[in-house]
């Protein structure tokens, strides 16, 4: 591949790469809210 | 308790379903098939700059818009956007406006599951080995004779309407279990279509020059990777290279539709949303830039050569030519790459044909009561009459026709109105502190500023872009012909030709074959009625919005 097309692609995969884990880390990573919340994963008792 | 969309305990299973399903939702066929086209008509690796500045600028922004707006109608009890905007704007017509979020579902789910069931089938024709002793003719051709519904490539009568009403079927059904249904695709889909996805883009990042056979001797991958990746800085002066940035990512982040509002309706005030939709919006932005950049036009031009791919490079790539170029990789690794492939493309589409039949679920359960069962099939029958006629006529435009205004025209006008409710009529003080409420992470300040001036002015601009297109989308030379007084020269791609008809009907002045003449007589015959449908759709969703109106007049509820 020609230098400037490697760059803009790697430049680009790097970008999207990091900031997609990055967030979707923070997602997983995020404390649950108390009850009663929008997500059933973490209900004492089935709604 | 049932966990149905009738209930009003309706819940997201967890977090992750929630972003992987809204990351569904935006992730479609247009991350693998679209961009890297739009890529190699714009500028090629220049493209990423206003693609960039334009996912910042513009579609996170709206991103954040959609989702608060959705989850603030929700807390009101509100599932679906006429009833949404009517929470927001305190005046009759805006509920009417709101229809487009559940007719654009509708109508775009119509024409999606025909395509999503081309992929079907060809999962199905991997399988069996249809393929294997194909010539690249003979698979672009079979492609033909697939959509012709009066051929049959598997001995199946009406094939092509089998598998697009067993598609529908399918998706009727999972919508009838509600938001755990809808989750448990996109956790299972979504982890899939990422690993078939890096698979197929690590062949087409290695490939290099082994593809190249003794008819396409100077096939390089590293040529295909070169041509979509390599800038042409000049490009970025063009308006027109910017304007398919705006729109390409518009369109990937499945911004206008309702179905964002809707899945975020069901959220509560308390849990984050900021997090949540950037996550969602750079999932999409992974699987359209990283996996969708590195498969087609790399494979492609790995095995035919660049020239070829220049002359070619469309949507039906992938249903014309990638079963070919599988075959290269010996019968069994070929069949694995087809169901690969095109249970990629499967996934990518079912993920969002999904989200379009909520917002008519949550409407209808909202309105008049409806259980989920009976919204998702009569969702599954509305979408079956409305999509039959794209199956019938698919030679006579009526698919085209259906994408242009319902998956295209429909969308920037619903956006752009949406927007300007949010900043002129919602507040942009009380929309970022919506935006931020429960957030897991701190919208920088700046965004206020854009959201609250560029989003608006970018999304106008798409919008009258598309208007007034000039002739040949010469942009440059057509505004100095204006300041030079010799006026504004429409093409016939602009909204305003497009309305008119105005490139048929020059067709159908230029024709002197009498068989081309009736082809395409017939043409404008098919492409009015698939308008009179569209039109008709969206009368009786407003009809619908009339009728709940009244109802709660009369209840007091209003």
């Amino acid at each position: 591949m020609n230098t400037s097309a490697l760059i803009v692609m790697l430049g680009s995969i790097a970008f999207f790469t990091f900031y997609c884990v990055y967030f979707f880390y923070l997602v997983l990573k995020a404390p649950m809210r108390a009850e009663p919340d929008s997500y059933e994963e973490n209900d004492e008792t089935p709604r | 308790m049932s966990k149905s969309l009738s209930n009003d305990n309706q819940v997201w299973g967890s977090r992750v379903g929630l972003v992987l399903a809204m990351a569904g939702n935006a992730v479609g066929l247009g991350n693998f098939l679209r961009f890297p086209v739009q890529a190699v008509q714009n500028g090629g690796g220049a493209f990423m700059i206003p693609y960039l500045v334009c996912f910042l600028l513009m579609g996170v922004p709206l991103l954040w818009i959609e989702w608060s707006m959705g989850r603030f109608g929700g807390r009101l009890g509100h599932h679906s956007t006429p009833f949404i905007l009517d929470s927001i704007v305190k005046r009759s017509f805006w509920k009417y406006f709101g229809v487009f979020g559940i007719f654009t579902n509708i109508s775009v789910a119509a024409y999606y599951c025909y395509i999503e069931s081309w992929t079907m089938a060809y999962v199905y024709h991997s399988v069996v080995g249809t393929f294997s002793s194909m010539s690249q003719v003979d698979v672009a051709q079979f492609f033909v004779n697939y959509i012709d519904i009066g051929k049959s490539t598997t001995g199946i009568p009406y094939e092509a309407i089998v598998f697009f009403v067993v598609c529908v079927i399918l998706n009727s059904y999972i919508l009838s279990r509600g938001l755990s249904g809808v989750e448990k695709v996109a956790k299972i889909g979504m982890p899939l279509l990422i690993i078939f996805g890096l698979l197929l883009a690590i062949k087409g990042w290695t490939l290099g020059t082994s593809g190249a056979n003794a008819e396409h001797p100077d096939a390089s991958a590293i040529d295909g990777l070169n041509f979509l990746w390599t800038p042409q800085y000049d490009s970025l002066t063009n308006p027109k290279v910017w304007l398919a940035a705006a729109g390409q990512i518009f369109f990937t982040l499945s911004l206008g539709m309702g179905s964002i509002q809707c899945y975020a309706s069901y959220l509560k005030s308390k849990d984050d949303i900021a997090l949540n939709a950037v996550s969602a919006g750079f999932v999409n932005g992974f699987v359209e830039v990283v996996l969708g950049g590195a498969i087609v036009i790399p494979i492609a031009a790995g095995y035919l050569g660049l020239d070829w791919v220049k002359e070619n490079a469309s949507f039906g790539m992938a249903f014309q030519t990638m079963p070919y170029l599988f075959n290269n990789w010996g019968v069994a690794l070929a069949a694995i790459a087809g169901v690969m492939w095109f249970g990629l493309l499967f996934f990518a589409g079912i993920t969002s044909s999904l989200a379009m039949g909520t917002p008519w679920m949550g409407f209808m359960r909202d309105e008049f009561n409806w259980s989920s069962s009976k919204g998702a099939w009569s969702f599954g029958l509305i979408v079956l009459i409305l999509g039959l006629p794209t199956v019938l006529f698919y030679n006579y435009g009526v698919f085209d026709e259906y994408d242009y205004w319902a998956g295209t025209v429909s969308l920037v006008i619903f956006a752009m109105v949406e927007v300007l409710i949010f900043v002129l009529v919602f507040g942009v003080d009380r929309g970022f502190n919506e935006i931020n409420e429960g957030g897991d992470i701190k919208v920088p300040i700046i965004f206020k500023y854009i959201i609250k001036y560029v989003t608006p002015v970018s999304i106008t601009a798409v919008f009258l872009g598309a208007l007034i297109t000039p002739e040949g989308n010469d942009w440059a030379g057509s505004l100095q012909g204006l300041f030079a007084g010799k006026g504004w020269a429409l093409d016939n791609s602009s909204i305003i030709k497009q309305a008119t008809l105005a490139g048929l009907r020059a067709k159908i002045a230029a024709a002197t074959d009498a068989s081309v003449l009736d082809n395409l007589e017939k043409k404008l015959l098919y492409v009015t009625g698939a308008r009179i449908l569209l039109i008709s759709t969206f009368l009786g969703i407003a009809g619908l919005v009339y009728l709940a109106y009244t109802r709660r007049v009369k209840e007091g509820r209003i």
